[in-house]
């Protein structure tokens, strides 16, 4: 026996003691290196997406919301711009203009309308099937798939916008064309379509049987134009499909059609200066941010926070230092007779300090080990809670 | 085989009215020796003096050749651990160790003592001597009064020391118990040669002693092989 086993002996005859010991050391420094990985984790995922964003477009309001809505699919902003806003920018010449439209779920996954410019920009590649054809199709992130079980050719039927109001819009039958690679951003967890699906969603456009050969006069008005009107009675079609995609239609103007944001991707510093002249002198109820300054923002505004986490966990420390000292104290007396024998029997001072210095400096290894398990486990898995806490609780 | 012979002892406790005076005595090698008085008259802190663990305030303490006094505090230490078995009144048995672990413990403490495996087969077969074969395995809760005695007897004895002090050994044993401690005790004596100094205020066992140190009367009773002019007290001043 050695005085390494007599100290191992100590700590395992002492489980309750030992155990709450350890136990009292990692949460001490668990929870601040926790706060510390998943921020690290979220700054550089929450920076590189708003890196690879230069410019967003949207209507008045909080930057942020915009910058969310283009960046993470967020679908709380309400506010839209005329699609015409699009072609705006792509005249100027100045940017690459991508409109995008999230704001409809399908089984609580952001449905984002956009063009297939989107999918060049962001380099998404089909992990399986073809990329969207025609209208009604859509092309989910690797996450959805995975969720929702998805194959290229099942269905995916659009989030009833208010189950209540049965005169609004109609759910979408969507067909799955493909599935996306996974990236680990928020793309993962998108249900991709056109925009003109989007507006059919929206109820901006549809598709329904032909009024001319309708004889059910409850069905169909004639104006005094001479035109047809469908009534209310006409029930517009659940489904795009080849018998009936020719029957779909948009009512109204395509470029007072909504868009929730427009992504502008300049070729270069000076390009991007002068289109955000433009937009700051605009006055059309549009704004131009750049969502990098958004969110770097927002992150020094985090970091900020953080320094209250951080102070709280130096006084959480001390205390538990404190308590440390209390325990061992309390068990030096406790073991004073032990101590006391051993020395008579020829146990130097010496000795018997290292004997009580390395139960501490075991607690502190056995601990710290255990924080950097945890800590292991939770830098592993940061990607994925980062991401979850960025794009909702399906990824 | 150790001599132990006291010249002009003296010693105080810091902060302390209590003095031990001792002029001479002497303790041949190999011999049963008692030391007997009431509580506080220093018999345990001749005891102390004896092992090392405290240092006259003057005088000398020969154990053998050596002059304990010279000694530093390391070499007092090993002195103590190679040199001297150690038995308590309260056992001193450490709770969360095994019999065969107590018994070994003078190994894990001071690095000038070896352990091999000769050592293990020799601490093994103390415990079979003593009757704690099946129990070698067992922390001191679950033993016996007697048996933990018999645990801190192997204890003292693992070392194979040339002295064996015991305080108060049977101080907290029952009559049957107390009987076989002693009987081990001098057991060892007689087959080891060890000397054997046991401080107790209990007058029923002086019989098997040689050698009876009285603080009480400040005299030695000795037999009469023994020289009779050693002289030592307890002054309370």
């Amino acid at each position: 026996m050695t005085w390494l086993k007599l100290v191992v002996r100590y700590l395992q005859y002492h489980k309750l003691k030992t155990s709450i010991l350890i136990a009292s050391i990692f949460m001490t420094a668990f929870l601040p290196i926790t706060i510390l990985i998943l921020l690290s984790e979220f700054n550089e995922k929450i920076v590189s997406r708003a890196q690879t964003t230069p410019l967003v477009v949207g209507a008045k309001g909080s930057g942020l919301d915009l910058t969310l809505n283009a960046l993470y699919f967020t679908t709380k902003r309400s506010e839209t711009i005329p699609y015409a806003t699009r072609n705006e920018i792509h005249k100027t010449g100045w940017a690459r203009a991508i409109p995008l439209y999230a704001k409809f779920t399908a089984r609580d996954f952001t449905i984002v309308g956009t063009t297939l410019d989107y999918f060049r920009y962001r380099n998404l590649k089909l992990a399986s099937g073809t990329p969207l054809s025609r209208l009604g199709d859509c092309v989910v992130g690797s996450s959805v798939a995975d969720k929702l079980n998805l194959q290229p050719g099942d269905q995916l039927l659009s989030d009833p916008d208010n189950v209540l109001d049965l005169g609004g819009q109609y759910p979408l039958k969507m067909l799955v064309r493909g599935i996306l690679e996974p990236t680990s951003t928020p793309d993962d967890g998108a249900v991709f379509v056109d925009l003109k699906t989007a507006w059919v969603i929206e109820g901006l456009g549809h598709g329904h049987q032909n009024l001319e050969e309708e004889k059910d006069e409850l069905k169909v008005e004639v104006r005094s134009d001479g035109t047809l009107q469908a009534t209310a009675a006409v029930l517009p079609f659940m489904e795009i499909t080849d018998a009936n995609i020719d029957s779909f239609h948009f009512h109204g103007e395509t470029g007072k059609f909504p868009v929730t944001a427009v992504i502008a991707v300049p070729p270069d510093q000076k390009s991007e200066t002068l289109l955000m002249g433009y937009f700051e002198v605009a006055d059309d109820g549009t704004q131009m941010v750049s969502p990098l300054g958004v969110i770097t923002e927002l992150m020094s505004l985090v970091f900020q926070v953080k320094k209250f986490f951080d102070l709280n966990a130096i006084l959480i420390a001390i205390s538990t230092a404190f308590l440390l000292l209390l325990v061992l104290i309390l068990s030096q007396r406790l073991r004073q007779r032990e101590m006391q024998t051993m020395f008579k029997l020829g146990c130097s001072r010496g000795t018997l300090f290292l004997l009580q210095s390395s139960e501490i400096a075991i607690l502190f290894l056995f601990s710290s080990l255990l924080v950097a398990m945890a800590a292991g486990i939770v830098w592993f898995m940061a990607g994925n809670l980062v991401q979850s806490l960025l794009i909702g609780s399906h990824v | 085989m150790i001599d132990i012979s006291l010249n002009q002892l003296e010693f105080q406790y810091p902060r302390s009215d209590f003095r031990l005076v001792i002029e001479q005595c002497s303790i041949p090698a190999g011999k049963k020796v008692a030391i007997v008085g009431p509580s506080g008259s220093g018999k345990t802190t001749l005891l102390n003096l004896l092992a090392g663990i405290h240092l006259p305030d003057k005088g000398q303490i020969n154990l053998g050749d050596s002059l304990l006094c010279n000694m530093s505090d390391a070499e007092r230490r090993n002195f103590r651990i190679s040199q001297i078995g150690m038995v308590f009144q309260q056992f001193e048995l450490v709770d969360y160790l095994t019999t065969m672990e107590n018994i070994l413990l003078p190994f894990a403490i001071n690095q000038s003592l070896q352990q091999s495996a000769e050592i293990r087969e020799y601490a093994d077969s103390l415990a079979e001597q003593m009757g704690l074969g099946d129990k070698r395995k067992r922390l001191p809760s679950r033993l016996s009064q007697g048996e933990q005695q018999r645990v801190a007897i192997c204890r003292a004895l693992v070392t194979q020391p040339k002295l064996i002090f015991a305080d108060e050994p049977t101080g907290n044993l029952d009559p049957r118990n107390k009987k076989k401690i002693l009987d081990i005790l001098f057991q060892v004596n007689q087959q080891q040669g060890q000397s054997l100094i046991v401080v107790t205020h209990d007058m029923q066992i002086l019989n098997g002693f040689e050698q009876v140190i009285d603080f009480q009367d400040f005299t030695v009773d000795s037999n009469p092989k023994l020289e009779s002019n050693d002289r030592l007290g307890g002054i309370a001043s």
